[in-house]
């Protein structure tokens, strides 16, 4: 091998041993919004039952990607695909909206940094996981309400204020309302974005914490998309860094932070510490 | 020679880091090749900064390498660790490999018998049964029952270190790395440590360990490797330095 | 030949009110609006001699299907010697030379605020209503725009919502009028504020509705025959307001909507809504000819 030190090329072994196929994957993600190339060629994997952390600066990339996730933005180039049991969508860019809103109402879950984007302010907070129910077609009230009550429980959210609006709640509160509607029919993919940001930090911790007990107990697979390096320390398996909308660095998140082949990405944890 | 194939297979390896903002090179350890088999102890030695647990964290892959291969035999199949893609190693880590250190990485507001289950719980043990077992070998490290419960986040760091040691050795790998395990834990859960490793190894589990005091586990040392013999030359690092 | 052979001759407006390509707009939409059952079609809703928010949606659709051949019959809150009812039915007669009546057996179009007649409608009658507020997501998404979308994705979660919210908060349903329900299994419409007692009558009913809101400046349709359901959850069943053991304090009939009328020391008293239905009981106990039809309830239960 030679002892070529420039900048390494973004490479990718195949696996070996991992017989899972992955649960997510993109190709070839290419986003320009004028002027402007919000992403530029990404590839992403991840594999069932993993914390994939996404990490950059504002401006990033990454909350962009994300939303290519959830489909709210369709790229202007790639391919985008879930394995789902027992259906197979294809390019998930290539759905109608009618398609998109389904498939994300049941096999995806979401929480916004801001709460406002996730809830409905003004409706219960069991109502709020509920709507996620009713839009795949519950139609029992009994069912809806021990479902909801079962997903907050899940995300736990005190059940004596289940029925408090989201705009009485703190914002941790709110933040585990929106993680409980996320959850709440059990989604092949939870799409995290800066899920704890503008929290203190020991209501952040517990929410993570909480995350972290979902994860391990349900085995729901998360991309979690954070500028904040701990959080991403806490949380990811895998880390990809992102700088000006490409991937500058993929990794196990502990070879990352300890050994960071990327300038960019040295410079990030340096300045960390 | 009828030897078996052993179970590491470390050919060549070296590891360099590059630190952009100092735009310098630094060397941990190159060239470095040994063989390991099932039921092996292996002592790694050096004097402080030879690279002992950069080794350690290499075979690990919290450090990529630079040049070298890891061939390992895994009960899923063979592959060199070296070159391995992340989530081969991850699964690795999960089912086979287990990497000790001095340091817990406790989260808060987790029990400690919860920290200890959990491995078991991820290679998929029911969950009576992996807290019956976190419970056991709390008590064989000597961690007194009513912090069972507590979060260790709280605990002191001898306290902690032995529910890292619990957590760590709980599941039977085939691969062990110890860094530095024995630092700050008193002479009861020192025995202990040095009971369980026995065991794994009479079971075949591998073991590459750095000690500070090796003599804490000398009964169990198969074999040494001392990485200050391998000192860079002069000549690499100029060289290196023009590659610049 | 000269000019005056060619054309009609001169009439202060044109038959039926409204000009020629105003309704022939309106047929264009009204048959759009059969073909979809229940989807809000635009019109360019036509000044007419009355304001807006009074019947002018259902005005330009009754206008747009008079003949001279039409029997007209219009109601306000069930009443037809209402004020405005009584206004409605003579503009329309005096326009199109149509015959009025207030009995809804005799009546082809039926132009209602508000009530569907307690007389079950045949297939040779038509349904006017008079619609406020056709759209029923109002209330959940305020930009029209975004409300279309979601008709068109039948993206119908937040309205279902509100109803889960009423029983979170009030142990019941508290939607009285203008119950949203869903047509054909697809669009859900709001059947203008009519009361609970009266959507069933539009579930696979042998007459044709059309509900026109003309400051809105929309209008939709019930074809004959066609699924009219209320959203409701499958355990909390839909319910009727509780009128069947009422009685009628002037014609003494029971089993019908009733107005609810204050009286001295603190109770009520009921009269019956549809106040045709109580003239042609009250001739009845009188000795006198009136023929009551069939009604869409027995005994206070729906069985059309």
């Amino acid at each position: 091998m030679s002892m070529d030190l420039g900048l390494p090329a973004l490479e990718r072994a195949a696996p070996q041993l991992m017989r899972a196929e992955p649960i997510l994957t993109m190709a070839g993600i290419s986003r320009r919004y004028g002027d402007v190339t919000a992403l530029r060629n990404v590839d992403v994997t991840v594999y069932p039952g993993e914390v994939m952390g996404i990490v950059g600066e504002s401006g990033s990339g990454k909350s962009t990607l994300l939303r290519m996730m959830n489909l709210e933005d369709t790229p202007d180039s790639g391919d985008y695909r879930l394995r789902l049991p027992r259906r197979d969508d294809g390019n998930l860019f290539d759905l109608a909206r009618y398609e998109r809103r389904m498939l994300c109402a049941r096999h995806i879950g979401i929480v916004y940094q801001n709460p406002h984007l996730g809830l409905l302010m003004r409706h219960s907070s069991s109502g709020n996981v509920a709507e996620r129910l009713l839009v795949a077609g519950e139609r029992s009230f009994e069912v809806l309400r021990g479902k909801a009550r079962e997903a907050l429980e899940a995300s736990e959210f005190p059940l004596t204020r289940m029925d408090a609006r989201p705009i009485e709640l703190s914002g941790g509160m709110q933040q585990r309302v929106q993680l409980a509607k996320a959850i709440a029919l059990e989604p092949a993919l939870l799409l995290l974005d800066e899920p704890t940001t503008g929290l203190d930090v020991s209501v952040q911790a517990l929410v993570l914490d909480t995350l972290k007990r979902l994860q391990r107990d349900r085995r729901i697979t998360m991309v979690l998309v954070s500028h904040d390096l701990g959080v991403i320390r806490t949380m990811a398996d895998r880390v990809m860094v992102m700088r000006h909308g490409e991937v500058v660095e993929e990794g196990l998140a502990d070879q990352v932070f300890q050994d960071p082949q990327h300038a960019y990405t040295q410079q990030l944890v340096h300045a960390k510490l | 020679m009828t030897a078996p194939m052993p179970l590491l297979r470390v050919e060549g390896l070296s590891k360099t880091f590059r630190m952009y903002h100092l735009d310098a090179m630094l060397h941990a350890f190159e060239g470095v090749s040994f063989d390991l088999f099932k039921g092996e102890f292996l002592l790694l030695r050096g004097h402080n900064g030879a690279g002992k647990s950069t080794l350690l964290r290499t075979i690990w892959r919290s450090y990529r390498p630079v040049a070298g291969h890891v061939w390992y035999q895994s009960g899923l199949g063979d592959i060199d660790l070296a070159n391995a893609a992340d989530v081969d190693i991850a699964l690795l880590r999960r089912r086979e490999i287990g990497f000790v250190t001095q340091f817990l990485n406790a989260r808060p507001r987790v029990a400690a018998q919860d920290i200890v289950a959990e491995p078991l719980l991820l290679a998929g043990y029911g969950q009576a049964e992996a807290l019956e077992q976190a419970r056991h070998w709390l008590d064989q490290f000597g961690v007194r029952p009513e912090l069972w419960r507590a979060y260790p986040s709280t605990f002191s760091g001898g306290e902690q270190q032995k529910v890292n040691l619990a957590r760590a050795l709980i599941l039977p790998q085939r691969l062990l790395l110890l860094d530095e395990p024995t630092a700050s834990l008193d002479v009861g859960a020192r025995a202990a440590l040095v009971r369980r490793l026995r065991d794994l190894k009479s079971q075949g589990v591998a073991i590459i360990g750095v000690f500070h005091h090796p003599g804490d586990v000398a009964e169990l040392i198969d074999r040494e490797i001392n990485l200050a013999t391998r000192v860079v030359s002069e000549q690499t690092e100029r060289e290196d330095h023009v590659a610049l | 030949m000269s000019l005056s052979t060619l054309t009609k001759p001169w009439a202060a407006t044109s038959y039926g009110f409204l000009d020629a390509s105003a309704k022939r707009e309106l047929r264009r939409k009204m048959l759009k609006a059969i073909a979809v059952p229940g989807c809000q079609m635009p019109y360019a809703s036509r000044e007419v001699p009355m304001a807006r928010g009074w019947g002018t949606g259902g005005l330009q659709v009754t206008l747009t299907l008079v003949n001279p051949a039409s029997t007209i019959k219009v109601i306000d809150q069930g009443a037809d010697d209402g004020v405005n009812a009584a206004s409605i039915r003579r503009f329309i007669s005096r326009v199109s030379g149509a015959a009025e009546t207030w009995d809804t057996l005799d009546a082809s179009i039926v132009q209602s605020r508000h009530r569907v007649p307690e007389e079950t409608l045949g297939d040779r009658q038509i349904l006017v209503l008079q619609v406020p507020n056709p759209e029923p997501l109002r209330g959940v998404e305020p930009n029209i725009s975004i409300a279309r979308q979601m008709h068109a994705d039948a993206d119908y979660g937040k309205l279902w919502l509100t109803l889960y919210e009423q029983i979170v908060r009030k142990g019941r349903i508290m939607q009285g009028a203008a119950y949203p329900s869903m047509v054909n299994g697809r669009h859900v419409m709001t059947p203008s504020p009519i009361p609970r007692w009266d959507v069933p009558k539009l579930n696979m009913a042998r007459h044709l509705t059309f509900l026109s809101a003309g400051r809105e400046k929309r209008l939709f349709a019930v074809p004959p025959f066609t699924r009219v359901e209320p959203l409701v959850f499958s355990d909390r069943p839909y319910r009727v307001e509780d009128h069947a053991d009422l009685v009628c304090r002037r014609s003494g009939v029971s089993g019908y909507f009733m107005n609810e009328l204050p009286i001295d020391g603190g109770g009520s008293a009921f009269e019956v809504s549809d106040s045709n239905l109580g003239i042609k009981a009250i001739q009845q106990a009188e000795g006198g000819e009136a023929a009551i039809g069939p009604t869409w309830y027995r005994n206070g239960e729906f069985s059309a």
